[in-house]
């Protein structure tokens, strides 16, 4: 090895010491998903179809009141919240998956991934750093939506469900729907930065909520029951329900914990597999 | 500087690097060549820290890629295949790579300008041409003012005036002292750019030396006799330990002695000669010859009867 006394650029010599800070890193995916258009206008397309989507359920709803038979019925006068958030909101779902996959898988079908690492060799704190600001976004527009469906849907149902931001359980459930919808966002993502390519992740992850979860509902004997409750959607979603239902398996903090430690689990998994495997 | 220690990868049963080692020196444009397949890019991926080496180790600077804490301050890179999100702005691309070592935007503008992109720097780069794709990747390896630069297969897909562009790019950026790995399977083109080759074939070193010594090694002298007599001095050269061969026109073509030895030699004998000189291969011969044997994808090459 021979040294040269060539005077080396070194502009960073300086700051090599210190790693580059999160909040750069936070910055940079900041920058990532404004940059792209594609996400910024799906975002906007989600909030506002899913409180159309809300208004419309919800009239239809009253609209057909007399012919809803009367168990349905005392479902929505005792968890009006769990009705107006359980309609377009199912919408937002789907929409914030796909999103989710999208954040990390097309890094990979692009090949910015690799850009990406080479600037943060670590790896992980890219992970981090996405899911932050992925989780964020996804959570304030998340509780935008729920407040909005939230008021859109109640003046609809006052006449026969009526229901107010007061009542207790309200605050929680619709805070709550947001919250879901971030978390829900995470695991999404966590499923795409796993599988790494965007169309077998979106896949995974809507098969899983829309395919798996009802399939499980079926499934036999108090076995099955236990299953389905603790599937991710499932369980979490009890967050957006004013009271519990009979037969309920989990209160709703439970079932948003539930959704969350299978996010965290993902995330470990998705972790080890960043650093471990070939870009 | 950036130093490969015994590096060796595996995909399966197939070894795509093997054993191995080589320096790329700050000052000077080290040109990286092989056959496609030879592993060049395996090689530089494990350098930036993308693949897991088998076994050896790579280090910038005496530190694994993988340790850097602001990696593009001190190796700037170009791949092979594209890194860029087409759905964002050359600009934005770059700022985001920017923001993660604490690069403002004002350098970013100026790398945009360096490369020639300020035009186009706010569309998709979904959009650009390979040429372009090619100017941003350069301008990513550029953000952090690095020491060392490693660029893989950078001419491809440019036109003329962009493949001198970034070969007085590379010259300069060496002649800043800093560490230039450039990868290519075009020995013409390494030969004007590289002062230091680092040839592999088949994931193995062939040669590592400077570019002037593999001209000079590999690049064999032969002579050209054009005579009436040409049995008569081919018995007689190869009686002198000369290697002769006939060529289609009756000409011989001899290796093993000097020209001036070789005419002394039919003068003594009293043979006529029409013509005598001199004629060394091309480079393109050279490193095909070097690497013949370690030519993964091997179409056989076709002979152009009887031109050199």
């Amino acid at each position: 090895m021979t040294t040269t006394t060539v005077p080396v650029p070194q502009a960073a010599s300086a700051a090599q010491e210190r790693p580059a800070g999160f909040a750069g890193l936070m910055l940079s995916e900041w920058t990532k998903i404004r940059s792209v258009r594609s996400t910024v206008w799906s975002l906007a397309v989600l909030v506002v179809l899913t409180l159309v989507f809300t208004g419309l359920f919800m009239k239809m709803g009253i609209a057909n009141w007399d012919e809803t038979n009367a168990a349905q019925r005392a479902e929505m006068r005792t968890d009006p919240t769990g009705t107006i958030l359980g309609s377009g909101i199912l919408l937002s779902q789907l929409a914030v998956c796909v999103l989710g996959v999208m954040a990390i898988a097309s890094e990979y079908s692009t090949g910015m991934i690799r850009a990406s690492l080479l600037a943060v060799p670590r790896r992980v704190p890219v992970l981090a750093a996405k899911s932050a600001v992925f989780g964020l976004l996804v959570l304030v527009v998340g509780e935008v939506t729920a407040f909005g469906s939230f008021f859109v849907g109640a003046p609809i149902l006052d006449g026969k469900a009526p229901v107010a931001l007061g009542d207790a359980g309200v605050v929680r459930a619709v805070v709550g729907c947001g919250l879901y919808l971030a978390l829900l966002g995470l695991f999404a993502l966590a499923v795409g930065a796993i599988v790494r390519h965007t169309a077998a992740a979106i896949t995974t992850v809507v098969g899983f909520v829309l395919v798996i979860t009802p399939m499980a509902g079926m499934l036999p004997g108090s076995v099955g029951e236990h299953i389905h409750a603790w599937l991710p959607t499932e369980a979490g979603f009890m967050i957006t329900q004013q009271h519990a239902r009979a037969g309920d398996l989990l209160g709703p903090w439970e079932g948003l914990g539930v959704l969350a430690l299978w996010t965290a689990a993902l995330m470990a998994v998705a972790a080890v597999q960043l650093r471990r495997r070939d870009a | 500087m950036i130093e490969a220690k015994n590096l060796t990868k595996r995909y399966g049963d197939k070894t795509a690097v093997n054993d191995l080692s080589f320096t790329v020196e700050p000052g000077r444009v080290t040109g990286f060549l092989g056959p496609n397949g030879a592993g060049k890019s395996t090689t530089m991926r494990l350098l930036l820290g993308l693949d897991r080496p088998d076994a050896g180790e790579a280090t910038v600077n005496g530190v694994p890629y993988r340790e850097l804490a602001r990696p593009l301050r001190v190796v700037g890179a170009l791949l092979e295949a594209r890194a860029v999100h087409t759905g964002r702005s050359a600009y934005d691309h770059l700022l985001c790579l920017a923001q993660t070592q604490g690069i403002g935007r004002r350098r970013v503008g100026e790398v945009v300008e360096q490369v020639g992109l300020g035009s186009v720097a706010r569309k998709r780069a979904g959009g650009f041409s390979l040429g372009m794709g090619q100017r941003l990747g350069i301008a990513a390896a550029l953000l952090g003012d690095p020491a060392a630069l490693v660029l893989d297969e950078p001419v491809n897909g440019l036109d003329p005036e962009g493949i001198l562009w970034i070969r007085n790019l590379m010259k300069s950026l060496a002649a800043e002292g800093r560490a230039v790995l450039v990868s290519s399977h075009l020995m013409n083109e390494m030969a004007v750019t590289a002062d230091h080759l680092v040839v592999i074939g088949r994931g193995r070193l062939v040669a590592d030396c400077s570019t002037e010594e593999f001209i000079e090694r590999s690049t064999e002298q032969s002579v050209l006799v054009r005579t009436p007599d040409g049995t008569r001095l081919a018995e007689l050269l190869k009686g002198k330990g000369a290697t002769v061969t006939t060529t289609g026109d009756g000409d011989l073509d001899v290796t093993g002695l000097e020209a001036s030895r070789i005419a002394e030699l039919a003068a003594a004998e009293g043979l006529v000669l029409h013509e005598i000189s001199t004629r060394r291969g091309s480079l393109e011969d050279a490193f095909m010859e070097l690497t013949k044997d370690a030519v993964e994808y091997d179409a056989g090459v076709p002979t152009a009867g009887g031109v050199k």
